[in-house]
């Protein structure tokens, strides 16, 4: 009866649950935007003269921080990424299969983490400098040695942990790029450079804007590395403001103009592409055959990547084990297993929901791409670009007013108290992941939607197969890499994330997160390096799983 | 299809996971803004003692007193903890705390560190007096805080950032003794004798210091406590190069702030928070407060360990500490206008 009546009144045969998945997308979209909105309500209260003082004392600071810091970060993650993302998967040289997953090892690393140990290893009182003052008799202003805590140094520590981001991405585009195109260019007698910028380069381009827009929402967020290095963002504006000058109103309005400047970008990068599409118009792959290096290219090849991994990794890696080893107090006890636990419930948790939202927000917006739809998935990705902290505020608010409002009701109706109901509960936490880290998953899902062309969904409807069935029987095989990805960027963003997990947590429920940043911010980083390698070790484990998962699928689609 | 079903299993036993508080059974409830590892065992020594389970949550306390706020009458927190009494006035202003009237704490918690109608009260006190390089630097030299904005000090003095709560609290405290316009112009010639923009925190003053990029710096006192009972050989060594320096003793006397609790307005173990409130400041957790973590005790009655007596007798500032909260978005503004990153 009901499919009889979805026929007669819809000859496409899908219009029905159309719009019963096109609701639910936008529903579920606001609900996980409800944060972010209330920081942009904020726009229009008025913060009183308070703008006033900000315009004529600091904010031009903020916004020229930012702007730079964002430009060194772009830089540096699209030099990093892009051309370690090349090298490994289209070249041969000695220690590729290894740098394949070893790369993507910096992002395990907190940003606010690597910049303790850089600021450890190379500020005026640490080692280096000392030792180049014991060999050269110099002292304190005779000689120039680059400021680690700067803004350069800055944009250099948030470089070294987001290009994975940039690489990770970027490398699944390479992999699944046509080898005929590439094959294509070089019978056109194009060199392996040439082949570089002019075909997989653009044809890599969501790709890698993705990837770079994810390094630069999380760096617009970023407010450990800047605070440490004392340099004045938007993000420690805002917390300025807020906690300094007890202005709540005026601080998530600097939050709300970060968020359309974030749009703002976005919007562009969208105008820029304007109708290219990026998907395949062949589905032939061969088995890669990667450029084969001469001595000299390897060596170089080799030089980049060791470049990116050493100072992206085993040097920070490498002070925290020698902190952890020679001077933290602090050591492994049995509490140790329950942080760890705790990490790997939430991170594992908050990944699995994040993919399976994400998937179905990006289906929503595929298949039935009116504006409500596209403008509300929208929305509810930006939490990405906020500060931690506020998203976390913007949680607790209303998870607290639903569950006092329920109370008060039921109180009223029955005379007893329900007490609150989800604040202080798991739920709200994972709730905060989810708006924070959404972007994450829906970039990466979407990246992978766009390489699939939409003739396959139309031959596959035109067999009789239902939405639900294009998904698991066609798209999920082919997005296997990118859905691992998408996994695998939120577990690792989960387990090193802070604010959130600080303020919305249950009593008496730790994670490694907070256990490595209560003894940093109290200043004994050599205490906190326990819990912080810790968190490298977990997050090792998934990065190996998931980059041999990517390259295994690579074979899977030539198969 | 069968997604969304199990999005509410999951939900659902996720909600069943997080701790169940057990009915009945004698518990108070936490808010703290001092880390863990600075209050738990104290807490532990207190369920040892008196059987009642204390339930921790440690964050910033702004965040915190967000929470606590958007909670309202049902916030489970019973007792707020922040390492500052500009949060503790601020607390008192959201309306989310009530008075407490313990003839315990106020016989031993003195007037200026505890809030007149019973809000709040500290706990320890942090004190940030001048740090100089012994033997670059001739003490009676030093006078004041307000004496380091001598150009003689010029390219040689580290602070941190003004966005530090303790800046922020110091400078307040000389905006009640000196008023906005002194106190300004004090802040910008002040930053014009900083050896280098604000960066890092306490330790790395201390290590500036040391490694001679200035000869003066402004630190709170447990910070070099922690250096100089490191294990860390180079952190000791830094610190060893340094002496304290208490300014203000002709006049209102050095800056101190505090570490204290608010009982919350939503308490539902009023009686126990308040017996724990009595056991943070008993003899032998305010000796814990100094050997652990080098701050001294809020009661004059308890010796503060050997190393914090090495640094000397001091006359404390008595503002109270409500005004802290009070002037601190002026002290802030100023900052801002003077250039202080």
């Amino acid at each position: 009866m009901q499919e009889a009546v979805e026929k007669t009144i819809s000859p496409s045969g899908i219009s029905l649950r159309v719009n019963a998945w096109g609701i639910s997308v936008v529903a579920i979209a606001l609900l996980l935007s409800v944060p972010v909105l209330l920081v942009l309500s904020y726009l229009f209260e008025p913060a009183g003269e308070v703008w006033r003082h900000l315009a004529d004392t600091v904010l031009q600071d903020y916004v020229t921080n930012s702007l730079l810091l964002m430009v060194g970060v772009a830089i540096g993650v699209l030099m990093l990424g892009v051309s370690t993302a090349w090298l490994t998967s289209m070249c041969q040289f000695p220690g590729r299969a290894l740098f394949e997953w070893a790369l993507l090892l910096p992002m395990a690393i907190p940003a606010y983490i690597i910049a303790y140990t850089y600021t450890g290893l190379f500020d005026f009182a640490g080692p280096v400098q000392t030792l180049l003052r014991d060999w050269t008799g110099w002292s304190y202003g005779d000689y120039w040695f680059p400021e680690i805590r700067s803004l350069e140094g800055a944009a250099l520590m948030l470089s070294l942990v987001l290009y994975p981001y940039v690489y990770l991405l970027t490398r699944a585009a390479f992999l699944s790029q046509s080898i005929c195109v590439l094959d294509v260019s070089r019978t056109l007698g194009n060199g392996p450079w040439r082949t570089f910028f002019s075909v997989a380069l653009p044809l890599a381009r969501p790709a890698i804007v993705a990837g770079l827009s994810l390094a630069l929402m999380e760096t617009l967020a970023d407010y450990g590395t800047v605070q440490y290095f004392g340099v004045s963002t938007f993000t420690t504006g805002i917390f300025r403001t807020w906690f300094g000058l007890n202005n709540a109103a005026a601080a998530a309005q600097l939050s709300a103009l970060l968020l359309l400047v974030v749009f703002a970008l976005i919007i562009i990068e969208k105008g820029s592409r304007r109708h290219a599409r990026y998907h395949h118009t062949t589905q032939r792959h061969q088995t890669l055959t990667r450029f084969q290096l001469n001595w000299k290219q390897s060596s170089m090849a080799f030089l980049i990547c060791m470049g990116a991994l050493f100072f992206g990794f085993l040097l920070p890696a490498g002070q925290l084990l020698w902190w952890a080893l020679t001077t933290a107090e602090e050591s492994l006890d049995g509490r140790f297993l329950s942080l760890i636990t705790h990490s790997l419930l939430l991170a594992g948790g908050a990944s699995l929901l994040a993919l399976l939202l994400a998937l179905f927000l990006s289906y929503g917006k595929r298949l039935f791409g009116s504006w409500p739809v596209q403008l509300s998935v929208r929305v509810a990705g930006m939490g990405y670009a906020i500060p931690g902290t506020v998203i976390a505020v913007g949680v607790v608010i209303p998870f607290a007013a639903f569950d006092n409002a329920l109370d008060g009701w039921v109180r009223e109706q029955f005379g007893w108290s329900t007490g609150l109901l989800f604040s202080g509960t798991l739920v709200a936490l994972l709730f905060a992941y989810l708006v924070r880290f959404l972007a994450v998953s829906l970039q990466t899902v979407e990246a992978g939607l766009g390489k699939i062309r939409p003739t396959m969904d139309e031959v596959a409807r035109s067999l009789g197969t239902g939405s639900g069935e294009i998904v698991s029987r066609v798209h999920i095989p082919m997005l296997k890499g990118s859905l691992m990805t998408a996994l695998l960027l939120v577990f690792v963003d989960v387990l090193k994330e802070l604010p959130a997990t600080l303020i919305l947590r249950p009593f008496n429920y730790n994670t490694l997160a907070v256990r490595a940043y209560e003894l940093a911010s109290d200043e004994r980083l050599a205490d906190a390096s326990y819990a912080a390698l810790t968190i490298v070790l977990v997050g090792i484990l998934p990065v190996v799983l998931l980059s041999r998962s990517i390259t295994r699928s690579r074979h899977a689609e030539t198969a | 299809m069968s997604f969304p079903s199990k999005l509410i299993y999951l939900l659902l036993s996720l909600c069943l996971l997080a701790p169940t508080l057990a009915l009945g059974a004698e518990e108070v409830n936490l808010y703290s803004a001092r880390k863990e590892k600075l209050i738990k065992p104290l807490l532990d020594q207190f369920t040892e003692e008196t059987g009642i389970t204390v339930n921790l949550v440690t964050g910033k306390a702004d965040a915190l007193l967000q929470r606590l706020q958007s909670e309202g009458r049902n916030s489970p927190a019973d007792l707020l903890i922040t390492t500052d009494a500009g949060r503790l006035h601020r607390a008192k202003q959201a309306g989310v705390t009530q008075t407490v009237d313990s003839s315990v704490l106020n016989e031993l918690v003195p007037v200026s560190f505890r809030d007149p109608e019973g809000h709040w009260y500290g706990l320890s006190l942090r004190a940030r007096p001048i740090l100089y390089v012994k033997g670059k630097v001739e003490p009676s030299t030093l006078s004041s805080y307000e004496s380091l904005a001598d150009p003689r000090w010029k390219g040689n003095i580290c602070i941190r950032s003004s966005n530090n709560i303790y800046n922020q609290s110091l400078v307040a405290s000389m905006i009640a003794a000196n008023g906005v316009e002194a106190t300004e112009q004090w802040a910008s010639a002040l930053v014009k004798n900083f050896a280098r923009p604000p960066k890092g925190g306490d330790r790395d003053q201390i290590k500036a210091a040391a490694a001679g990029i200035c000869d003066i710096a402004i630190v709170n006192t447990y910070y070099l406590a922690g250096m100089l009972t490191s294990k860390d050989a180079a952190q000791r060594e830094a610190a060893e190069k340094m002496a304290v320096y208490w300014p203000n003793q002709q006049g209102r006397g050095a800056h101190f702030n505090i570490s204290g609790a608010s009982v919350t307005l939503a308490a539902k173990n009023r009686n126990n928070a308040i017996r724990l409130l009595e056991y943070l400041v008993s003899k032998d957790s305010q000796a814990w407060y100094a050997k652990t973590n080098g701050e001294y005790p809020v009661r004059s009655d308890v010796e503060p360990g050997e190393l914090l007596k090495s640094w000397g007798e001091f006359k404390m500032d008595t503002l109270n500490m409500g005004r802290l909260g009070e002037l601190n978005p002026d002290a802030v503004r100023l900052m801002d206008r003077a250039g202080w990153k």
